[in-house]
């Protein structure tokens, strides 16, 4: 009789542990799966500024010779793109500021390129001006879904009862990518 | 909130998936079934009969889970384009792509006119979008980016999994039957005399009437389900959350739905899929059938609702829906 009611309080003891266990393991890799998402947009938002870094010089030479008296909005562009390009590897927040420093001198590139009509005729700037809104759309895009991503995973770190393993094993919440105030407006860099 | 709504969206279309698919092999076996005593009224046959229909009913569920989007987008004479062929909708397609997070789905256009748009295929990783050349002309890049925004978050709900399995099982299985009545008719008038036969085929012409008459409310109900408010909605909030941009996705709106041109390849099974339903004939519009859209009016208020605008005026409303096959009222 005494017996009978230990086992049944052993075994259901077993099965308690084994249940939390497996609530456990569940919520670890369901952390680990977020983790991964926001790496993931991380590595997209790369892409893209890469792209954009890749598609800049171009467009510096293909109206550099239209354009000789504008010759410091170029440097400008050029530089911010130096900038940029060597911010990509200090983090974050330090890329964050750098890559809105290019955005704002190429809008005001292409202001700029609205007061020759000659480049609106060209096709090769024409295509230049078409894969760089599509770069910009894609780095905000890329953003967007980097900072929802980051959202969902920063909530779930931090919600009971994540948190008690989120910090046994390091998973510590991530940095959103802040844009800069204007930017919350669709970029415009379009010429009609 | 957003991801909330998303995943229980997945979730139900998944569920619905399997449950159209079992329920399609379950009818095919009743059928057999019915057929196998109406013809032989011999137990092992049958049996044969209805382990036949299973069969088919298995391979023709299969069949349009892994095929489906194929034969779709077959019969709306999409074309797939390559990137340098359409650079600028390509450009769109990838961005929004981005900005839900899925893969690039393939890329069709449809030679016609009439401006329109509807995504197809399995899941994400396996979604194709067809637009029209229409479409292409009339819209802005604003414009272009909502509507392929709202295609892109029926990709990502899994809208289009349980939407293709609605227009190609229910299509087959309406025509399988519409061919079984005629052949268990034909049979039935021609060779009545013989062996007493006619009066099993009668019979059993008798009984899949009387499914038939079964079926079609299921059918109909199906079909709305497929396309109910709730996913026409949705959808539009989704794009708008992905374009952050209400007005480009109203204006596209306004214009397929005000555009008079009836787009040729849209048929039955595939009226669903549209983004704006494709049917405008006139006879069509006054039988009020197909309610199977959100009233055009409706989703364009909403959209201004988000961006801070008052309602359209009641005459805007009332040209809108004058163009609406079932006056706007919607569905029920």
């Amino acid at each position: 009789m005494g017996s009978t009611a230990v086992l049944v309080i052993l075994i259901a003891l077993v099965v308690l542990i084994a249940l939390v266990v497996i609530a456990g393991i569940a919520l670890y890799n369901s952390l680990i799966r977020l983790r991964l998402r926001v790496d993931e947009a991380w590595s997209q938002i790369d892409v893209q500024l890469k792209r954009r870094h890749d598609l800049i010089p171009n467009l510096v030479n293909a109206v550099r010779g239209y354009m000789e008296f504008e010759q410091e909005t170029l440097t400008a562009v050029t530089n911010a793109r130096a900038n940029a390009v060597s911010a990509g590897a200090a983090g974050p927040a330090a890329a964050a500021a750098a890559e809105n420093a290019l955005t704002a001198t190429l809008r005001s590139l292409f202001a700029v390129v609205e007061n020759y009509p000659q480049l609106r005729a060209n096709e090769n700037v024409m295509s230049l001006q078409e894969e760089l809104t599509t770069t910009e759309n894609r780095i905000a895009f890329a953003r967007q879904h980097y900072n929802a991503t980051t959202r969902d995973y920063n909530t779930s770190v931090a919600s009971f009862p994540n948190v008690i393993l989120a910090r046994q094993f390091g998973f510590t919440a991530r940095d959103f990518f802040d844009a800069e105030p204007e930017a919350a407006a669709v970029p415009e860099v379009r010429l009609r | 909130m957003a991801t909330e709504t998303f995943f229980t969206q997945q979730a139900a279309n998944r569920r619905l998936s399997w449950l159209l698919m079992l329920s399609v092999v379950a009818l095919l076996a009743a059928l057999g079934l019915a057929m196998g005593f109406g013809l032989t009224a011999d137990p092992v046959a049958s049996v044969a009969i209805t382990g036949g229909a299973v069969a088919l009913g298995t391979l023709l569920a299969l069949g349009s889970y892994y095929r489906g989007d194929e034969l779709v987008l077959a019969a709306s004479r999409a074309r797939e384009v390559t990137r340098e062929e359409q650079p600028r909708l390509w450009n769109v397609v990838e961005e929004l792509a981005i900005a839900a997070g899925i893969p690039v789905p393939r890329v069709h256009l449809i030679d016609d006119t009439a401006p329109n748009a509807f995504a197809t295929g399995r899941d994400p990783e396996h979604a194709s979008i067809a637009i029209t050349t229409g479409l292409l002309e009339k819209l802005d890049r604003d414009g272009l980016a909502g509507v392929i925004g709202h295609e892109l978050s029926h990709v990502r709900n899994f809208d289009i999994r349980f939407a293709l399995l609605v227009g190609v099982l229910v299509g087959s299985i309406a025509l399988l039957a519409d061919m079984f009545l005629r052949y268990a008719f034909w049979f039935g008038g021609g060779r009545g005399g013989r062996r007493g036969g006619g009066g099993g085929l009668q019979a059993l012409a008798g009984v899949l009437a009387i499914l038939l008459a079964l079926m079609a409310p299921i059918v109909a109900r199906l079909v709305q389900l497929a396309v109910s408010r709730q996913r026409e909605y949705l959808a539009d909030a989704t794009a708008v959350e992905l374009t952050r941009n209400p007005a480009g996705l109203e204006r596209a709106l306004a214009i397929i739905a005000g555009d008079r041109e009836v787009l040729e390849v849209a048929n039955r099974a595939t009226n669903h899929l549209y983004i704006v339903n494709p049917v405008k004939k006139v006879e069509e519009r006054s039988r009020g059938l197909f309610s199977t859209h959100p009233p055009i009016v409706d989703r364009i208020n909403r959209l201004r609702a988000l961006r801070g605008a008052s309602p359209l005026s009641s005459s805007e409303s009332s040209a809108l829906r004058a163009l609406e096959p079932d006056g706007g009222r919607g569905g029920p």
